[in-house]
């Protein structure tokens, strides 16, 4: 990559697939990656995993967050990543955030996410991997 | 140069239709890398076929949501649509949160519709610095139509004019002062208004005074900006705002409007770069030269002012070197 795009701000899509409506931590995310510094597409509620994967081609984002709530995190985020994959897009990375259980964020990282966040987690841990996962730690 | 066919591999993908090159080089062109700057110069003679909207106006009047309903009006017409959706960046943090992203049901495999978002990056005006270039891009990758939606700042948004063919400014009723600040600022840059949210109170007596205040200008090279009701959540008046953009663009079709228009814009636009270059270049040679030194030595003792010295910096650097 040309020297130029190290100071491009890192982008990131952050969606919430399936129908729950709690958005408030993926909005409490986005806000902290973009007082990082970060360009943070926020898509909002209610997406399916085709228009996600769609989104992060046509935003050319370097990494996909994905909040789920509902407990379907074994149904649509695996979806999500073979999207990528039909794609030819499984270059970008994604992790996750939500109520999800050890054990199902062993198996989902056995899958491809690279992180997987749970209640708790400090902004300052999620903007430190997110940089790294981009490969742009500080 | 019209027709030839690119080399650079991305310009060569765009105009393939592959939708991933044309994302990566819109964020090369982001980031002014030199692989989109070549690519530009060879996608540039593909340019000039999209019809390029804008719509602008201030937070909260719904642009987005009237994008949505656009972009199904326009595929139901068989029309091919791109959405660029600038919103502003932090001068804080440099960083952004862009949407909600325009949202549209479309069929997963519909390659008749790309929505990108970008970040303002420090420039006011309603548009990001690359906006232009982006617009350019989604032209050449052949795209019918080209939706620009502004950082909606209101009345500084004023961008738009330079890139949009038509500009629509969205207002919404009981706005009242808001219209006459608009007078000055959105006021000369709409071809189209459009009151949306017409569903709520309020909306008719919005749309009289903007009738109203379109009666009392002069029409702007003859010109007169058509006012729409609409409702993007009802909705209504779709039809008719899309039909008001047409008849402006068949208005710039008559005799040499729009070759006017396109000629003023990239007179504008190559003046710029020319200046640009030319500045390069003198600083350059300002910051080599030791009599510019000394002048400034001068001024700083007082013993000449600023313009005599820059006067005579110009004289002697005029003069042929023997």
């Amino acid at each position: 990559m040309p020297k130029a795009s190290k100071s491009a701000p890192i982008r990131v899509l952050i969606a919430k697939p399936g129908l729950d409506g709690h958005d408030r931590g993926a909005k409490v995310v986005a806000r902290a990656l973009r007082d990082a510094g970060m360009e943070v597409i926020y898509a909002g509620l209610r997406q399916t995993p085709a228009e996600i994967v769609r989104a992060a081609i046509e935003e050319d984002v370097d990494l996909v967050g994905l909040s789920i709530l509902s407990g379907a995190h074994m149904e649509l985020i695996p979806r999500v990543l073979k999207g990528l994959r039909a794609e030819h897009a499984s270059r970008i990375p994604v992790f996750a955030g939500g109520i999800i259980p050890d054990e199902d964020a062993r198996r989902l990282k056995r899958l491809g996410v690279r992180a997987v966040f749970g209640p708790g987690t400090s902004l300052e841990t999620i903007v430190e991997s997110v940089r790294s996962i981009a490969g742009r730690s500080s | 140069m019209n027709g030839r066919e690119p080399r650079a591999p991305l310009a060569r993908a765009v105009r393939r239709g592959d939708r991933r090159a044309l994302a990566r080089l819109i964020s090369l062109v982001e980031r002014r890398d030199p692989a989109a700057d070549r690519a530009l110069r060879e996608l540039y003679s593909f340019t000039g076929r999209a019809r390029v909207v804008g719509l602008t106006g201030p937070l909260g009047v719904g642009k987005s949501s009237l994008v949505n309903r656009l972009i199904g009006h326009l595929r139901s017409q068989g029309r091919s649509v791109a959405v660029v959706a600038v919103d502003p960046s932090s001068p804080f943090s440099g960083g952004s949160v862009l949407g909600d992203r325009i949202r549209i049901e479309r069929e997963d495999a519909d390659t008749g519709v790309f929505i990108r978002s970008m970040a303002s990056r420090g420039q006011s005006g309603g548009l990001a610095p690359t906006t232009r270039d982006v617009v350019r891009l989604l032209d050449a990758a052949g795209f019918d139509v080209v939706l620009v939606e502004t950082v909606g700042s209101g009345q500084v948004d004023v961008e738009i004019r330079e890139i949009a063919s038509t500009s629509i400014v969205v207002l919404i009723p009981h706005l009242g002062d808001e219209v006459q600040t608009l007078k000055a600022g959105l006021f000369e840059i709409a071809d189209v208004f459009c009151v949306n949210k017409s569903d709520l109170d309020g909306a008719e007596q919005a749309r009289r005074d903007l009738v109203e205040l379109v009666a009392l200008g002069a029409p702007r090279h003859g010109w007169r900006p058509k006012v729409v009701s609409a409702s993007a959540s009802q909705p209504f008046g779709i039809d008719e705002l899309w039909a008001a953009v047409e008849s402006h663009e068949a208005f710039l079709d008559e005799g040499t409007r729009r070759a006017d228009r396109d000629r003023h814009r990239l007179r504008a636009e190559l003046f710029e770069l020319v200046l640009d270059d030319a500045a390069r270049r003198l600083r350059g040679a300002v910051e080599a030269d030791r009599t510019f030194a000394e002048l400034v030595e001068e001024v700083r003792a007082r013993r000449l002012d600023p313009r005599t010295a820059a006067e005579r910096w110009r004289r002697r650097s005029a003069r042929p070197r023997g």
